[in-house]
């Protein structure tokens, strides 16, 4: 008896060695596996970072706005006209800025000085006098808007290294700004018309509102009709269909349309419901149509794989109290399958909101400087806004589209969070 | 194979001129499974089946079945694993109808009237024939839902306070009540396994069904919550048929009064519990309620 003892005692011993030997192996392993994805986690944040900083740094400068104050003579005799819009809104504020340098007499001369402003100041000076028309015969002072060059010299944009002649800033309107500055006609401020104005030629009043509201109504068709449409196909085919060759093929295909590239749909959308169902072409609505045939699948695949998630056991309960299938899925299953339904729409959401390609086939990419009011209004989107603003030539629209950038991060961001909390609400603790 | 597994190492004394222990299943002649020792039929019963075939595809899980079940009896299906105890528990009201190669041949009847016929609608037999199962299943709502929601979907109530009382009886029932009556809104997963399963229970009978299946209703449970649930299937017999199925054969002793014994989708012996424990007559019933092999 002592003798097996022995033994297994020295068999034990000989186990336990051979189990030390490959110990060492077996957690340096652990350690490299480790070390890796750690590493990569470290990778991701660092690209992330860095494409935030880099659109940080050149779009901040967009949301503030450089103005110039003119002080406009409205002498009664402009104004001899009935009708306001009639009176020469150009001249005066060419009088005004004629009044503040005299000095200036050359043709080039005053061309330059007449563009160290928007186009706009017309405008601006035209809509405050129909706002209040007693302000005709007196001597206001009003804040205009400053061209885009101006304003991007005033950020430090442009190279004053360079050549005068290659620059879009003269060094005669550089003293100019030096003495408006000194008399305080120039400041800087928060640049409200990115926020409330459509797109435009003009980079000072180009603004992200038309592009973000066609993006929420075309975001919004595709939730209305993608959610209801892919969560019922889930079902249907999770929960209902027979399990033949035919819901095979269904499967095989879904999943296939989901690798589909967009501007595939794109080009259908194009020719079905706009050539042949006679949707208005540019709008939100055939925008919608088409990014909701973008995102069904991988509302479909997720609700599927929500659906497949909920446990048999709770189905049984179901039925084994005489639910029917309807009540089965809808009281128990579906409730359980909901969160993971959400983030799968959400993440489909997210992509439409990105998406261009096929937007770009169904007209969304022209230029609109309207702010939609409905789905059937022309509009463009943010992801196309930001292609035609990095597209244009002038330098100010650099940061504009950094900005439009942001915008969109704020969107995707805005929505990502919604899809956590979601899923927190509708979690099912258990 | 179990049988075989179990026998390996150790010898058996030979019954009946015949290794039986020796003998894989598959060599078991089919004369000597075929025909049902014992007791299958009652008077008056509840279901009666017969001649009940399940096939899961091309392959026969339960072959030609004749069992009743009496009113008010516990019935105990016992036998080793696979040998589809389950499957045929889940003819007895449909649930096998989820399972899309599942086919039952034969006839079942409740009350008189066959289960399987085309005119029967299975959610008023679920509703009659309601189920426990292996793994507490209660949904994750509260308590009082959890309960209600059998009647409500069935219309059973037409007021609050009607519903209240089902609730409250069925809790009573279950001998849950006394437990839960304080939090009746609180979730009934936040609940003890035990009092899970008599949850469950409760939800079951919460629709006043005439039989309730009960699949291995103890095998995730302690011994103290196992003899609760017990007490309780004692209790319940007196209102309504019972038919379990359990890996426990003390437990089939405790509660049944009539035993099935199932081998390899035979049903081999039916009879008086105590009998059967007592008195086995067919040497694979001997075999395995002697721990020979299962």
């Amino acid at each position: 008896m002592s003798t097996q003892t022995e033994n297994n005692m020295e068999q034990n011993q000989n186990t336990f060695g051979v189990i030390s030997k490959g110990l060492k192996k077996r957690y340096r392993a652990e350690k490299i596996f480790k070390s890796l994805g750690f590493s990569a986690v470290l990778l991701t944040i660092a690209f992330i970072v860095f494409l935030f900083t880099s659109i940080c740094f050149n779009g901040y400068s967009a949301f503030s706005q450089a103005k110039i104050a003119l002080s406009v003579s409205l002498d009664a005799d402009k104004f001899q006209n009935e009708n306001i819009a009639d009176a020469n809104f150009p001249g005066i504020i060419k009088d005004s800025l004629q009044q503040m340098f005299p000095e200036v007499k050359s043709r080039n001369d005053k061309k330059l000085l007449y563009a160290l402003i928007s186009q706009n100041a017309a405008f601006t000076l035209q809509e405050k006098i129909e706002r209040d028309p007693s302000l005709i015969g007196t001597n206001p002072t009003i804040w205009v808007l400053a061209n885009d060059d101006v304003d991007m010299y005033l950020k430090g944009r442009i190279d004053m290294t360079t050549a005068e002649s290659d620059r879009r800033i003269k060094d005669k309107q550089v003293q100019w700004l030096d003495q408006l500055k000194r008399n305080g006609q120039l400041k800087t401020v928060f640049n409200t018309t990115f926020f409330t104005s459509g797109d435009s030629r003009e980079p000072e009043l180009a603004g992200i509102l038309g592009a973000a509201k066609g993006s929420l109504y075309t975001l919004l068709i595709t939730l209305a009709l993608s959610f209801p449409i892919g969560v019922a196909a889930a079902i249907y085919l999770e929960e209902f269909a027979p399990k033949n060759i035919w819901t095979d093929i269904i499967e095989v295909n879904i999943n296939n349309l989901a690798a589909v590239p967009s501007i595939i749909f794109g080009l259908l959308g194009l020719a079905i419901f706009i050539n042949f169902w006679g949707v208005p072409r540019s709008t939100p609505l055939a925008g919608g149509l088409v990014l909701t045939l973008m995102t069904l699948p991988t509302i479909i695949i997720a609700g599927r794989a929500s659906l497949k998630s909920v446990p048999p056991s709770i189905r049984e309960a179901a039925l084994g109290v005489g639910a029917s299938k309807v009540q089965t899925v809808f009281h128990h299953v579906l409730p359980l399958a909901m969160p993971g339904m959400l983030t799968g729409t959400i993440i489909g959401m997210a992509q439409a909101l990105g998406e261009t390609a096929p937007l770009l086939m169904i007209g969304m990419i022209a230029f609109i400087v309207d702010i939609p009011g409905s789905v059937t209004d022309p509009s463009t989107v943010l992801p196309v806004q930001i292609y035609l603003w990095a597209d244009s030539p002038e330098r100010a629209f650099t940061e504009k589209t950094s900005a439009a950038i942001m915008v969109l991060l704020a969107f995707l961001i805005f929505m990502n969070a919604a899809a956590v909390y979601l899923r927190k609400k509708f979690e099912i603790k258990w | 194979m179990e049988l075989a597994a179990t026998t390996t190492s150790q010898s058996f004394p030979t019954m009946m001129g015949k290794d039986v222990a020796r003998s894989a299943a598959d060599e078991i002649p089919a004369e000597r499974t075929r025909q049902t020792v014992g007791e299958p039929y009652v008077k008056n019963p509840r279901m009666s089946c017969r001649d009940v075939y399940v096939y899961y595809g091309d392959a026969c899980a339960i072959k030609g079945v004749n069992l009743d079940v009496g009113c008010n009896e516990v019935v105990a299906m016992i036998g080793p694993s696979g040998c589809g105890k389950s499957t045929f528990l889940r003819c007895l009201n449909r649930m096998n109808d989820t399972v899309s190669s599942c086919r039952v041949e034969g006839s079942i009847h409740l009350d008189g009237s066959d289960i399987y016929d085309a005119s029967v609608d299975v959610v008023p037999l679920r509703a009659r024939v309601g189920m426990v199962f292996q793994k507490p299943n209660p949904f994750p709502k509260s308590i009082y839902d959890n309960i209600a929601y059998g009647p409500r979907i069935h219309g059973l109530t037409r007021h609050k306070s009607e519903l209240d009382h089902i609730v409250e009886t069925s809790l009573i029932k279950a001998g849950l009540w006394e437990e839960v009556k304080d939090r009746l809104d609180d979730p009934g997963t936040g609940l003890s396994g035990g009092q899970q399963q008599r949850l469950c229970i409760a939800r079951a009978i919460a629709v006043e069904p005439e039989v309730i299946l009960m699949d291995e209703p103890c095998s995730a449970l302690d011994p103290i919550a196992t003899a609760k649930v017990e007490d309780l299937i004692a209790e319940l017999k007196e209102q309504y048929s019972i038919v379990i199925v359990t890996h426990a054969m003390q437990q089939a002793s405790r509660v049944s009064q009539r035993t099935a014994y199932f081998h390899l989708g035979n049903l081999i012996e039916v009879g008086p519990t105590e009998r059967i424990f007592t008195n086995p007559r067919h040497d694979l019933t001997e075999a395995y309620i002697t721990g020979r092999f299962g």
